[in-house]
């Protein structure tokens, strides 16, 4: 399996949308690569015929009781926001200008 | 005070039954854990937020309610530390990173709620790893914590802070939650008792989700009887978690108190032939094989059993984990609560926003994890990665399966070391996560696991021991391990905590 280099470590922070330095860049690439190259052994033995496995103890169409609940209040949902206004949560312009 | 009237030296049984007699007092009780806290504090490095007006408050209403007749849960008025991962109403909550610096959680987990009725006074909230990423606490975004068995070493990870406060009796319970060991293995290396439970038996509603297939929390204790008492208490099935089992726990208190009598005769104990050898430490692996001669005289039965997936554990781990790791902590975006940086440069966009805020916020670890989870479930790469790591969790999901045909139990040592020195392996990511590498099997599988103390290794630091048992069979963990505990106890003379140097006690 190809090696991680630092240019595809700068593509995946950038969809994972965290900033880093040039020094964080160099760092994290020699690590991820080493990391990789180690976890890269599970297709050893994971055959075609190998169903996957996503949940320990698999359950479906679970629902709770159709009852309504006391939801948070208006105040409190808002209570850790970095900004707000007027009762609504306060954001960044979410478009660029083109 | 002398150690032995210390009211922080009782274990939480002997605290609620000393409640009960009204011997005591919630809030003398709560008051002595106040009391050492603020002694050893600034040695260990246990809590990151300690919570004593809340605390005394909550102890002075249990002995009211105590006082005028009124019927109270077993551990009322026994206080209990939780993890900071954990998010409790009016009590500050960070997982010990910056991104989450200050902020206050609006609603309690299901566990905490629990706590909260049955009368249990909180003391604080716990250090940890960032988002419980780690196995030495020394990933935590506000300074290590210290085994109180020789502070310059780690008290193991993610849950550190939690081991730490049990073993150095600032409080007689605590929450964990193990994703990959962060119960177990702390436990192992502070001498002290923790158990997983089986994935579902306690909620995750409230816990700050980590990996959501793997994570579970469970009690951190001093004995076994302590932990049973503690997961009866938050376990049991929720509405609010989908993944909770909706049945009703096995009696694990019974079992305890079962397995106390020190009799095994008729249980099946089977030795996982690849959770030993090469990379455990050769005192680690003497305590092991003299616990199982204990087990033996009790009348178990020992076999060797094989599981050859388990050695692909610990890749699958490292995938699965990253990859769900960097779904859920997507939501720290800079938008609802926690950090909120702006580019210094260029227009100030959501995106742009957010992209400052993790680049500030997270610490090496978050961001050498989430950038690996995101890789691994990059187009090109989903199939060889993550996709291949669910197949060995069906691999390993069917070694259990074999293994307990031929065993009620499975056992081996819970991590291959004793405690190593704070930094030593800061700098090796790979040498830190294999730390894990007798305890992930059991995430992955969903299987509950314990680990107990079970002497000290030639560097005089504690061993853990640990037991693993079917999905939903909790209560065969408590038997043997109760019974394990009373056998070691009586050959020791007393518990192994007996034998950690008394911390230097400030005024």
């Amino acid at each position: 399996m190809s090696s991680l280099s630092r240019d595809e470590v700068a593509r995946v922070a950038g969809l994972a949308r965290i900033d880093l330095t040039p020094e964080e860049l160099d760092r994290l690439a020699g690590e991820l690569d080493v990391i990789v190259e180690s976890v890269a052994r599970v297709s050893e033995v994971a055959t075609p015929d190998v169903p996957a496995t996503s949940h320990p103890l698999p359950m479906t169409n679970v629902f709770r009781p159709d009852v309504p609940e006391q939801p948070l209040t208006q105040e409190q949902a808002l209570s850790g926001a970095p900004a707000s206004e007027d009762g609504k949560f306060l954001v960044p312009q979410i478009l660029g200008e083109e | 005070m002398s150690a032995q009237s210390d009211l922080t030296r009782y274990s939480a049984a002997e605290l609620a039954d000393k409640l009960a007699a009204r011997e005591v007092t919630s809030v003398e009780v709560t008051q002595a854990h106040l009391d050492r806290i603020a002694a050893v504090e600034p040695a260990v490095h246990a809590y990151l937020h300690v919570s004593a007006a809340e605390a005394l408050a909550t102890a002075a209403d249990v002995d009211a309610r105590r006082a005028a007749g009124e019927e109270l849960h077993p551990l009322a008025g026994v206080p209990i530390a939780v993890k900071d991962v954990v998010v409790t109403q009016g009590l500050p909550t960070t997982a010990g990173s910056k991104i989450l610096e200050g902020w206050v959680p609006p609603y309690d987990a299901t566990l905490v709620e629990r706590i909260k009725a049955a009368g249990l006074p909180i003391l604080g909230k716990t250090n940890m790893d960032e988002f419980a990423m780690g196995s030495s606490t020394e990933h935590s975004a506000y300074g290590n914590t210290h085994n109180p068995w020789d502070l310059d070493r780690i008290p193991g990870g993610s849950g550190g802070g939690s081991a730490a406060a049990v073993a150095a009796y600032e409080a007689p319970l605590a929450i964990g939650t193990d994703t990959g060991g962060s119960i177990r293995q702390p436990g192992a290396v502070t001498g002290t008792v923790g158990v997983k439970p089986t994935y579902g038996s306690v909620s995750r509603y409230g816990l700050i989700a980590l990996a959501s297939s793997l994570d579970q929390a469970g009690p951190v204790t001093r004995t076994v009887l302590d932990s049973a008492l503690l997961h009866e208490l938050i376990g049991g099935h929720d509405p609010r978690d989908s993944t909770s089992i909706p049945e009703p726990l096995p009696g694990l208190v019974a079992a305890a108190r079962q397995g106390a009598t020190g009799d095994l005769t008729g249980v099946r104990v089977g030795v996982v032939r690849e959770l030993q050898g090469e990379g455990y430490q050769p005192g680690v692996l003497a305590r092991f094989e003299e616990s199982l001669e204990l087990l033996r005289g009790a009348g178990a039965e020992i076999v060797e059993v094989s599981c050859p997936h388990f050695e692909y554990a610990l890749g699958a781990y490292y995938l699965i984990l990253p990859s769900e790791a960097s779904s859920n902590l997507a939501k720290f975006d800079g938008m609802r609560f926690g950090l909120r940086v702006e580019p210094t440069e260029g227009p100030v966009t959501a995106e742009r926003v957010m992209s400052a805020t993790r680049g500030a916020g997270f610490g090496d670890e978050v961001k050498r994890r989430i950038i690996l989870g995101t890789y691994a479930l990059s187009a090109g790469y989903y199939d060889a990665y993550y996709g291949s790591a669910q197949k060995v969790r069906t691999l390993i999901q069917r070694d259990f399966a074999n293994a307990f045909e031929q065993a009620d139990v499975l056992v081996s040592p819970t991590a291959p070391t004793t405690a190593f020195k704070l930094g030593e392996k800061l700098d090796d990511p790979l040498a830190m996560y294999l730390n894990d590498v007798a305890t992930i099997p059991a995430n992955l599988a969903g299987v509950p696991g314990m680990s107990l103390p079970n002497g000290l290794s030639d560097d005089g630091l504690p061993v853990g021991f640990q037991v693993l048992a079917p999905a939903k069979a909790d209560d065969r963990l408590y038997r043997v391990g109760a019974a394990l505990e009373a056998l070691l106890e009586k050959n020791w003379g007393g518990p192994l905590l007996a034998k950690a140097p008394e911390l230097e006690v400030g005024e």
